[in-house]
């Protein structure tokens, strides 16, 4: 496989430009004979849909929720970065070009981050002449906070409900050309697989959730804005419904896999309360500002009152080990740095399987200091959050918290015209692996979601369907009945295993605790050795005793749940075997072999400055490594240090 | 830390829109209080998913209250007892240990069930379809800040926004009006002055799609306030009420369908 990534030569601030002025274009009149179809309606999907119908292309959006406003972009809490530089505090375009080079530990194209840096300034403007109701100054004019570390203050926000707002702004500028005819919407239709002809993309194949029927599509070219897999965890902050179907089908006929060892921890989540958790909830990490975290010096106070723990008996350890930045270490480093304090026994908490996995965030000290008001008017729904699911109130009893799967900076391989390795096949938003590198930045995933959809994808796309050549085919050909039969077959073979005992979702829970315990927060060769021997008997156990109840010609949400579980099986070993591969500690992966002797993260730029994209070859443990060269002209790779 | 409950549901089985349903009686035994309602489903399916039983079928997805995907009427309340709170943010400890407790899906014409406590909501996207955007062409937008909007207009606008569209304040209404839904994104709109052009055409043709779609009308019961789980003031039905009222006077086209974008 050759992976090419067309990115255009010359300045980098004029690449953009240039490229788009280089693509073909489709005339007005011929748009209308171009079907495309969209698989997801987040800030992606859902921005992509609605402008390529504005354009007036044929489009068709599938999602698996009953309406396109449910995608999970709405639970975005923070903000949207922008290079506006409103506060005059000296941000550009090249210093948010260059924040994200940098957080993405030095894995990330520059190119393609200089373009998200770029358009980022006409998102804003996009999203507000929708009416976004961002968040405004009493002037009137749009108000920015500091996030995630950054030195300026560039990020927009609506309350602590960003994507939904964005995402509203983007579901009714779909809806709107719903009303105008360019788009149709297919609600409660979950993608099973990707037609290929002749080596390109016409269409997929989908299950009507309501009535079981199975059904192909086809189109002129198919964009998959399907979200990240960080479900395979089982627990994480992803909605329930999140999954990797669509981009491991994809996969699976040929289009490269890059970096999915690259997953997000966030560190400020409610710990998991018993084994019927379900998911986890994120907190703020804005929280961090004001609460102090710490757990017992010893492991026998893990159970007293906190509040009964003296001063002298605490391990306030952020503050301990990183004095320049205290709590506000980044993602990575905080998390980490939680999950060793629970590792030496030290964790708080209900025991969850004999462990107790939890840290305190107290916010005593700023209450005293600032006052109750001061930190009710903060954090007051935060709290209340807490307060509704934890059943304690954080302004008496320290906060609990512990890390969480949040993101995943891997995704399908894409070009820089977010083309897969499967011609007419186009990745967006975090469903792609393009902009994070092996970190992302808090308030960068809404803007790269947007950015794709909005701006990106109605160039790129036209640049491909103005060379589109290939025949018209029908519902006949061999190839759609051929991936008509494979969906078929599979939805059989799940609802009749040879020895149904467990339920999809007990196989789900094993395939995520092994993967986070093996490929999470740390990772180590034996571990991930141990999950690799593991994963493909565990896959074995599901075909044979995955119990499905009902049928596949009705509505059933076990059968749904067990084709996703199906696919995380696969991924999950992907996963592993990229980070077995990543002899190096990078953003989001930090295997423990590799780390300072003050237990930080130690890249490898010699022999690791490279995106592993990898090729399905049949055999699921031996997939085929393609390696595309990072090279760095503008930002020099350079250790990150917060200590 | 936490204490265990055994209870008794009352869940209705629905096979489909066009079959008949009723309630069917569940033991939920040994409960965490800790367990949110949709977990405690999860642990009942769970169970009879072993037995080889059909599980209960529900519509959730993010379980942090911001989806709208799920909702169920838990002992006549929609979304349960706990005032602001969606289904999936309820948590058991609200329930005493042998309580009875009775689930249902959302009842309205405009919302046929789909399967047990699943239901349509695609009327309340045919209302956004019929005018609930402002029409800007992506690329097109000035500069975000060449329009000054007065903060306090930005966060009443706001306020409405926050609606999940879950529909719960139509199960909530004795009309199964969706009144609060329509005013929220109206009156969101109507209050920047980016929704101000199409101001008059858009409450005249939400409010038409709305009647069309079988919802009925607002009586001021105000039931619908309290069941919303984000809390959505009755105020913007007012709003609603006295714009669509000023345009029977003001208007000065015929409402025709629109075209295309062109």
């Amino acid at each position: 496989m050759e992976l090419r990534s067309n990115v255009p030569t010359g300045p980098i601030e004029k690449r953009w430009e240039k490229h788009r002025f280089d693509l073909k274009l489709v005339n007005p009149a011929n748009r209308r004979k171009h079907t495309v179809i969209v698989v997801g309606t987040g800030l992606a999907g859902g921005a992509a849909s609605a402008t390529l119908g504005e354009l007036g292309y044929n489009v068709h959006a599938f999602y698996y929720q009953d309406s396109p406003r449910r995608a999970h972009s709405i639970a975005a809490q923070g903000g949207i970065n922008a290079a506006k530089n409103y506060q005059n505090d000296g941000d550009s375009i090249y210093r948010l070009f260059y924040d994200t080079v940098k957080g993405g530990d030095f894995r990330a194209r520059e190119s393609n981050v200089y373009r998200l840096a770029e358009v980022s300034a006409n998102i804003i403007d996009q999203c507000t002449a929708q009416g976004v109701p961002f968040a405004r100054e009493y002037s009137g004019l749009l108000d920015n906070r500091s996030f995630g570390g950054a030195q300026v203050s560039r990020t927009f926000y609506a309350r602590g409900q960003t994507g939904q707002q964005l995402l509203l702004g983007a579901y009714q500028a779909l809806e709107r050309q719903v009303n105008a005819g360019t788009v149709t919407t297919h609600g409660r239709h979950e993608m099973l697989d990707l037609i290929v002809i002749d080596g390109v993309a016409r269409g997929i194949v989908t299950r009507n959730l309501v009535t079981g029927e199975i059904r192909a599509w086809l189109a002129d070219c198919v964009v998959l804005a399907s979200g990240g897999y960080g479900n395979v965890f089982y627990l994480s902050t992803n909605a329930k419904g999140c999954n990797t179907t669509a981009t491991w089908r994809a996969h699976r006929l040929g289009a490269a896999f890059a970096n999915p060892c690259y997953t997000q921890i966030h560190p400020t989540c409610i710990p998991v309360a018993g084994d019927y958790q379900s998911k986890l909830t994120l907190m703020s990490e804005s929280l961090r500002n004001d609460g102090r975290v710490w757990v017992p010096k010893n492991a026998a106070d893990a159970t007293k009152d906190p509040r009964t723990i003296p001063e002298a008996d605490r391990d306030y350890y952020l503050e301990r080990r990183y004095p320049a930045f205290g709590n506000l270490v980044p993602r990575d480093i905080a998390s980490r740095a939680a999950k060793k304090s629970c590792d030496e026994g030290r964790g708080v908490g209900p025991a969850v399987d004999g462990e107790r996995r939890g840290v305190y965030l107290d916010f005593a000290d700023s209450i005293k200091r600032l006052g109750k008001s001061k930190i009710a008017e903060r954090y007051g729904n935060l709290f209340e959050m807490y307060e509704r699911i934890a059943g304690e109130n954080p302004y008496e009893t320290p906060m609990r918290i512990y890390p969480a799967s949040h993101y995943t900076m891997g995704g399908l391989w894409v070009d820089y015209n977010l083309m897969t390795t499967i011609p007419g096949l186009f990745a967006a938003g975090e469903a792609n692996f393009s902009d994070h590198g092996a970190n992302r930045l808090g308030a960068s995933a809404l803007m790269q979601g947007l950015a794709d959809g909005y701006f990106v994808l109605p160039s790129t796309l036209a640049g491909y369907l103005a060379g589109f050549k290939a025949p018209k085919v029908a519902d006949d050909h061999p190839e759609v009945k051929a991936a008509v039969g494979r969906v078929t077959e599979r939805l059989k073979k799940l609802t009749s295993a040879p020895k149904p005992s467990r339920t999809p979702d007990s196989f789900h829970k094993e395939l995520g605790r092994l993967v986070w315990d093996e490929c999470g927060m740390s990772r180590t060769a034996d571990g991930l050795k141990k999950a690799l021997a593991r994963i493909p008997a565990l896959r074995e156990e599901f075909w044979n005793g995955v119990r499905v109840t009902g049928s596949g010609e009705e509505f059933n949400q076990t059968l749904e749940k067990a084709g996703r579980v199906a696919d995380f099986l696969e991924l999950g070993e992907l996963m592993c075997i990229d980070a077995l591969n990543r002899e190096e500690s990078a953003g989001g992966h930090f295997r423990e072999e590799h780390q300072t002797e003050d237990g930080e993260a130690r890249r490898n730029d010699e022999e690791f400055s490279y995106v592993a994209a990898w090729e399905h070859t049949g055999n699921l443990s031996q997939p085929k490594l393609n390696k595309e060269p990072l090279t760095f002209e503008y930002v020099k790779p350079s250790n990150r240090s917060y200590k | 830390m936490s204490k265990k409950l055994n209870l008794t549901l009352h869940v209705w089985r629905q096979k489909g829109p066009k079959s008949s349903g009723g309630f069917v009686k569940y033991p939920a035994q040994g409960i965490d209080d800790h367990m949110s309602f949709l977990e405690m489903l999860d642990v009942v399916n769970e169970g009879l998913i072993e037995k080889g039983e059909e599980p209960i079928a529900f519509d959730h997805d993010c379980r942090e209250g911001i989806c709208g995907s799920c909702g169920v009427m838990i002992n006549g309340m929609a979304h349960g007892p706990r005032k602001a709170t969606t289904t999936c943010q309820l948590h058991m400890r609200v329930f005493s240990d042998g309580d009875e407790i009775w689930v249902e899906p959302w009842r309205a014409a405009a919302f046929p069930v789909v399967k047990d406590l699943v239901v349509d909501r695609g009327a309340l996207d045919r209302i956004v379809q019929s005018g609930g955007y402002v029409s800007v062409r992506t690329g097109s937008a000035p500069d975000a800040n060449n329009l000054a909007v007065p903060k306090t207009d930005a966060d009443l606008a706001m306020d409405a926004a926050q609606c999940i569209g879950c529909g719960a304040c139509v199960a909530a209404c004795p009309n199964a009006s969706a009144s609060l839904f329509t005013s929220a994104k109206i009156g969101h709109l109507a209050l920047l002055p980016q929704g101000a052009p199409e101001r008059e055409d858009r409450v005249r043709r939400m409010v038409a799609q709305h009647d069309a779609e079988l919802f009925g009308s607002c009586t001021q019961h105000g039931e619908c306030e309290a069941a919303c789980p984000k809390e959505i003031s009755i105020n913007f039905i007012a709003r609603m009420n006295a714009d669509f009222i000023k345009t029977a006077i003001t208007a000065t086209t015929d409402l025709k369908p629109r075209e295309g974008t062109e």
